[in-house]
């Protein structure tokens, strides 16, 4: 729908789709940044029993806004031992894998950045520009903290992405589709149909599935968990430890690319998590579009659910935060390769012989 | 000269610049980063050829995979023992020789093979045929690649253990 917009005033297919891909950003990324670290200082203020934010605007709602206009402001600082051009391209390619992801995630019925038939394997190949964006932040700053973090940060997320595969695959293999177009539509109907609770089609199947998905969701809730870097899993920033980690040396609108980056990235893992397990933008109960014959309000309803789904998902990363303590670095390690690889893998052995039988 | 032409010319001059530096850069970890921008070059042309899943692959293998571990490699060592490793010219002869052989491979197959370089040509979706195919046709060279990554797999692991 939107791309017909678009290609109706450009004429271009190419230039039709390189905008529908650059419009998560303005209409989603940029507000959902905002909005998640306004959220997670309300959340974790409330878990301590203080109010958190409160002067500027309603219970500091424009605080985040406020802070981005300081930061803009500030004194760009380059170490001087730094490697100059490195030190500043890592901002930009750690954006680009974050922002990169949001063109495959189907935000409604109408509205997806790139229908792509590979979408969830994309999100997997972007991210991998994220981990090399780490490394360059860590190694161009020329400071051990920054090395130290940007390695363990890297060693976490290469570690992580293989549960989070294996996961994806017993998806592909029940389904078989990687669209996340397409396995969003298939989830349609109501929560039953949700792959978390076994899929669309009705069987003995579905209800065999349903304790197999229920570990394949918290596998990859973890999993996901640590490629984000987010506690318990945030041994690459440690405060504690590593000052901050591989952006210690970053300072105005450089630190606030990997900041925003950090908040895109959250939601994103919560969309994957949202589409493949959650219905993606399926309502749970229906819609009121089809209620009362306004098909036109259908998109957008799509739409909220997606975000309301993706949102919750994020609100559980930040709750977590505020209620668990930090891994070692061996733990860390340990929950990966000795509980986590060795349960996907049962499961996509289990998964597969059900698909085949 | 259109759109898809002035993306195709793009990615080809990404990949081209990318990999002249590779070469001729001094510092290794420049070299490592302008191999990211080849990687990336090239699996925009195997988009545009259609052949996206082989993109997807080469950036999850090459970039997410081996271009990683590579710059662990070369930063903790670069860094934190303070060995300066330098990449200089050696072995010369073998070097061109293997070159030549090399693009010679390359030239020949680039020249017996039926480029579909008109757009209605190009398959939309290439990945279920592929599967299909490896499956099917080249089901025993599938299996049998992947006891040679087991094979290295396991290779690596006991090297590690010593």
């Amino acid at each position: 729908m939107i791309y017909d917009f678009f290609f109706r005033i450009t004429d271009s297919n190419i230039i039709a789709s390189i905008i529908q891909s650059l419009l998560p950003l303005f209409i989603f990324i940029l507000p959902f940044a905002l909005f998640a670290v306004w959220l997670e200082r309300k959340v974790s203020a409330h878990m301590q029993d203080r109010l958190g934010p409160m002067r500027v605007g309603y219970h500091g709602a424009l605080q985040t806004i406020a802070d981005i206009l300081k930061l803009v402001q500030k004194e760009d600082i380059i170490p001087n031992e730094a490697d100059k051009p490195l030190f500043n391209i890592a901002p930009v390619l750690v954006f680009i894998g974050s922002y990169a992801v949001f063109a495959a995630i189907p935000f409604s019925g109408a509205f997806i950045g790139s229908n792509i038939d590979l979408g969830i394997i994309f999100i997997i190949a972007a991210s991998g520009f994220v981990v090399a964006g780490i490394l360059m932040a860590g190694w161009a700053s020329n400071n051990k903290y920054s090395l130290l973090g940007a390695m363990r940060s890297a060693a976490q997320i290469i570690s992580y992405e293989i549960p989070t595969v294996l996961v994806v695959l017993t998806i592909i293999m029940i389904t078989g589709t990687t669209n996340l177009q397409t396995l969003s539509e298939m989830q349609t109907g109501h929560f039953w149909n949700w792959m978390i609770l076994g899929g669309p089609k009705f069987g003995i199947a579905k209800f065999i599935f349903i304790p197999f998905m229920i570990i394949n969701f918290i596998i990859i809730y973890i999993s996901t968990l640590a490629e984000v870097n987010r506690t318990p899993f945030d041994i690459p920033e440690a405060e504690s430890e590593l000052v901050s980690g591989y952006h210690t040396e970053y300072s105005g609108m450089k630190f606030a690319m990997f900041f925003l980056a950090e908040y895109a990235n959250m939601f994103a893992v919560s969309a994957i998590v949202t589409a493949l397990f959650f219905g993606g933008y399926q309502s749970p109960v229906g819609y009121l579009g089809n209620l009362f014959g306004m098909h036109w309000l259908v998109p957008i309803e799509q739409f909220f659910w997606f975000t309301a789904k993706g949102i919750f998902f994020v609100f559980v990363q930040m709750w977590l935060r505020w209620t668990l303590p930090r891994l070692r670095v061996d733990q860390l390690m340990a929950v990966c390769w000795k509980y986590l690889i060795p349960i996907a893998f049962v499961n996509l052995i289990i998964i597969g012989l059900i698909t085949v039988l | 000269m259109n759109v898809y032409d002035l993306i195709f010319y793009l990615f080809a001059a990404i990949t081209i610049l990318s990999a002249f530096f590779v070469v001729t850069t001094r510092n290794i970890v420049y070299s490592a980063y302008y191999l990211l921008f080849t990687f990336f070059g090239i699996a925009g042309i195997y988009v545009l050829l259609g052949a996206d899943f082989i993109a997807m692959v080469q950036l999850i293998v090459y970039v997410g995979g081996i271009l990683i571990l590579l710059l662990f490699g070369v930063m903790l060592t670069n860094k934190i023992t303070n060995v300066d490793i330098k990449s200089g010219t050696i072995h010369t002869v073998p070097a061109t020789l293997g070159v030549a052989l090399f693009a010679g491979i390359l030239l020949a197959s680039m020249w017996n093979t039926n480029w579909k370089n008109v757009n209605s040509d190009i398959q939309a979706a290439s990945t279920q045929n592929l599967g299909f195919l490896l499956i099917h046709q080249y089901a025993l060279v599938f299996e049998l690649l992947g006891i040679l990554l087991l094979i290295a797999l396991i290779g690596a692991a006991s090297m590690a253990r010593k």
